[in-house]
């Protein structure tokens, strides 16, 4: 070799075969992978929504921050996890009732329908009602390997709705949903099971009472999970015999779920005994509560265990049901479109701008017809011209309504009214004093003196807008010099009344007003 | 020469017509069947026995901008609308979202076509006349869902990323925009939601049912429908072709050996070979 062969100095970038990455990018050799990268910044957006809620309660209509809303989408999201079946999911209004005590003890004396308002707020923001695919979507960049750095949208759902047998809508934590919330991001099901067991043993042997029961909770999660594997390969199964691995892929499932409950139950009878001594022989009330609840971890965990057993005897069964029944047919004669094999299948690969013509001509080709709704000219006009056709039947009789009189609770009389109006009919040039007027109003009527005051004083503040809209020619005014007025009946300011004319208001012809 | 013997025999009537145009008429009320009327079972055996008359009723049909797929007593007067026709349903008048958003249109069009798939599985169902396909909502639903699955699988084994550039949403694989939308959801009124997947499959379904193309059966897992002679002429003839031939035009071939690839073959006696013809696994 000729060329000599230069040391690397510190900090720089040994030369790459192939297309020099961009600074910036991982490089492989650092141990870190762009592939790595978005994992975790995956995993990390898992997150967000429960951030998101915490960073939202603020923004609600109410007195909403006290309550700690991660730990409620969290709880929740256990809730859903733990009611998760073979067969169904949670239902969405025993989600919320369980929840609601974490929720009451969050803010305790609150009114009970917003501990509900809460609750369900979280779930359904867990199911993010509000977008078209009731899921959420994280933007993550990354670089390619042509050294491209390119921005790509992650979806993924927390909570999913399905359909029941009944047709009820359940609810599933979805696999991203477990996943954050036994805090064990992308990691080996089988080995992480172990490593709980492990714990749990070591936990009891210790007596440290709380962090068994974590791990056993972790342990059943990890159960549930397994269930569902299965539960989709029968389910699928049963659909099409021919869609699930039956030569490899699900037979070891089985033999794997097999052993995996049998090794269960080894682990949990003995911690099931350990923890019943660590029950009985407590002596602090505390840690006998914590040990019983344990017992009934364990218990529910053997439960599931026994039915994820029956399930797998269930499954060859099953299969062999299924493949004699979707294979027994004859077969045709003639042999047409492969409409899965040769369409729908190839669609589905390809991007959705190009499958959505596809689809599209599917669709205009196979809907059929409709015969469209046609209006004509002659026959709306007809509509339109005929006089509405004498009623012959006007239904039935309408029964005479039986109205009972209201007493008339009016303080004055309509006489009454006219007489004090007739009194504050001051002419123009000459206001007068509100003792005058309720002495002249008093002499005919004793009554008509509290109607003429309530009348004055409401000339205090007369309403000049109304009366220019009306286009009054004269508004009764009031004015308040400073007397006092000495009444036995009404108290106050001894108000001077006149009738002011409106300059806006045009003057009569026949009586023409002073100016 | 054959001109003259059948203008001798007898000359047609402006009645010829009439009649003739009463066929395309019921042919139009795609749910009436000729076994339920009895005109129309007439007028279906006069289309039969006299090759004029045949004539006279495919060119009214196709002055109508109509196209004749079979006239038989089980299918009575099949007709469907030309591309251009006025009896042709519009995607926009189908589905109000799906005439803007380019994801909805996909997922509405891919709906009729998953329907068609569950109801006709093998391409023997499909050119079996007597066959008799039964599908249900939540199957249809499923199974494209398990599809999806599956191509999610595969992409992930092949290590290649699914998701989509953020600029370039019509480069995403199709099968993701399935997958990501919600199957089902719980609404206020207790009612389908409409942008769910399964409210998208229902909404096929009906207008299906509408057309003349199933009926329904049973409640039974989000309603379970069965089809009519007219729904597997309508995929044979016309709807299968016309998606094969767009498909083609993108360079998409998918060559098979005419055996199908969603059930097994009965001839190779039970054994599976791995990956020969399996839908999922053996792609």
């Amino acid at each position: 070799m000729t060329v000599p062969v230069r040391a690397g100095l510190p900090g720089e970038v040994p030369p790459t075969p192939g297309p020099a990455l961009p600074p910036g990018a991982a490089h492989p050799r650092s141990g870190v992978t762009e592939e790595g990268l978005a994992r975790r910044l995956k995993a990390l957006a898992c997150t967000a929504p429960l951030h998101d809620l915490e960073a939202r309660k603020a923004n609600l209509a109410g007195e909403y921050t006290v309550y700690a809303m991660a730990e409620l989408g969290l709880t929740a999201i256990d809730l859903v996890t733990v009611t998760m079946d073979f067969d169904t999911g949670a239902d969405h209004d025993e989600i919320v009732a369980r929840l609601r005590p974490r929720v009451a003890a969050q803010a305790p004396g609150r009114d009970p329908g917003e501990y509900e308002r809460v609750a369900r707020w979280v779930l359904e923001n867990l199911i993010n009602v509000g977008s078209v695919d009731r899921g959420f979507r994280a933007v993550y960049g990354m670089w390619t390997r042509e050294g491209e750095y390119i921005r790509r949208d992650y979806d993924f759902k927390l909570l999913e709705e399905v359909p029941g047998p009944d047709g009820h809508i359940f609810l599933r934590a979805t696999d991203e949903a477990i996943n954050v919330l036994v805090g064990a991001l992308d990691t080996d099901v089988t080995s992480a099971q172990i490593a709980a067991d492990v714990k749990l043993e070591h936990l009891i042997r210790r007596g440290r009472l709380a962090e068994a029961r974590f791990a056993a909770e972790q342990a059943r999660y990890r159960t549930v999970q397994y269930a569902e594997s299965l539960r989709r390969a029968l389910d699928a199964t049963r659909r099409n015999v021919r869609a699930v691995d039956w030569l490899q892929a699900v037979p070891d499932l089985i033999d794997e779920a097999f052993e995996h409950v049998a090794d269960r139950y080894r682990h949990e009878n003995a911690i099931l005994i350990n923890i019943r001594r660590a029950r009985d022989e407590a002596e602090e009330s505390e840690r006998k509560r914590g040990a019983a609840e344990l017992v009934d971890i364990v218990q529910d965990c053997i439960r599931r265990h026994t039915q994820l057993q029956t399930r797998l005897m269930e499954a060859g069964p099953l299969f062999r049901a299924e493949q004699d029944r979707q294979a027994f047919a004859a077969p045709g004669t003639r042999t047409g479109l492969d409409l899965y094999g040769q369409l729908l299948r190839p669609l589905l690969e390809l991007p959705v701008g190009d499958a959505r013509r596809v689809t599209d001509r599917f669709f205009a080709a196979g809907t059929g017809l409709r015969t469209p709704v046609a209006v004509r000219l002659h026959d709306l006009t007809e509509m339109l011209l005929t006089p509405p056709a004498p009623r012959d039947h006007l239904g039935a009789e309408l029964p005479e309504p039986d109205v009972s009189l209201t007493p008339d609770d009016s303080r004055y009389t309509e006489s009454q009214h006219d007489a004090a109006a007739l009194l504050l009919d001051i002419p123009p040039q000459t206001p007068r004093r509100l003792s005058g007027l309720l002495a002249e109003a008093r002499e005919a009527d004793p009554d008509l003196g509290y109607l003429v005051a309530l009348l004055a004083f409401h000339a205090a503040s007369p309403p000049v807008g109304t009366a220019l809209r009306q286009g009054d020619r004269t508004l009764l005014v009031a004015v308040d010099d400073g007397t006092e007025l000495d009444d036995p009946e009404v108290g106050g300011a001894d108000l001077i009344i006149g009738t002011a004319v409106l300059a806006g208001a045009r003057p009569e012809p026949e009586r023409p007003t002073p100016a | 020469m054959t001109h003259d013997t059948t203008g001798e025999a007898a000359p047609i009537t402006s009645a010829d017509v009439g009649d003739a145009a009463r066929l395309v008429a019921f042919g139009l009320q795609p749910k009436l069947l000729p076994a339920r009327d009895a005109e129309y079972a007439d007028l279906i055996r006069r289309h039969r026995e006299d090759p004029r008359f045949a004539a006279l009723a495919a060119a009214v049909a196709a002055g109508l901008g109509l196209v004749v797929l079979e006239v038989s007593p089980r299918a009575g007067m099949a007709v469907t609308a030309g591309e251009d026709s006025v009896f042709a349903v519009r995607m926009g008048d189908y589905a109000r979202r799906a005439g803007t958003e380019s994801a909805d249109r996909f997922l509405h069009g891919l709906a009729h076509l998953a329907v068609a798939v569950m109801a006709f599985p093998r391409p023997e169902d499909l050119a079996d006349d007597a066959y008799v396909g039964r599908l249900s909502v939540h199957g249809v639903d499923a199974f494209v869902r398990q599809a999806c699955l599956r191509l999610e699988e595969r992409v992930e084994q092949r290590g290649e990323i699914s998701d989509p550039e953020v600029d370039g949403p019509g480069l995403e694989a199709a099968w993701r925009v399935y997958a990501r939308r919600s199957a089902t959801g719980a609404t206020k009124d207790a009612r389908r939601l409409a942008a769910s997947t399964i409210g998208i499959v229902a909404k096929a379904v009906a207008f299906l049912v509408d057309s003349g193309f199933l009926q329904r059966v049973s409640d039974d897992a989000g309603g379970t429908y069965r089809t009519t002679a007219r729904y597997q002429l309508q995929v044979r003839d016309t709807a299968g072709s016309a998606a094969m031939s767009e498909l083609l035009d993108l360079g998409v071939v998918a060559v098979t050996d005419g055996s199908p690839s969603l059930l097994a073959a009965t001839t190779d006696g039970g054994e599976l070979a791995p990956g020969a013809g399996l839908p999922f696994h053996g792609v």
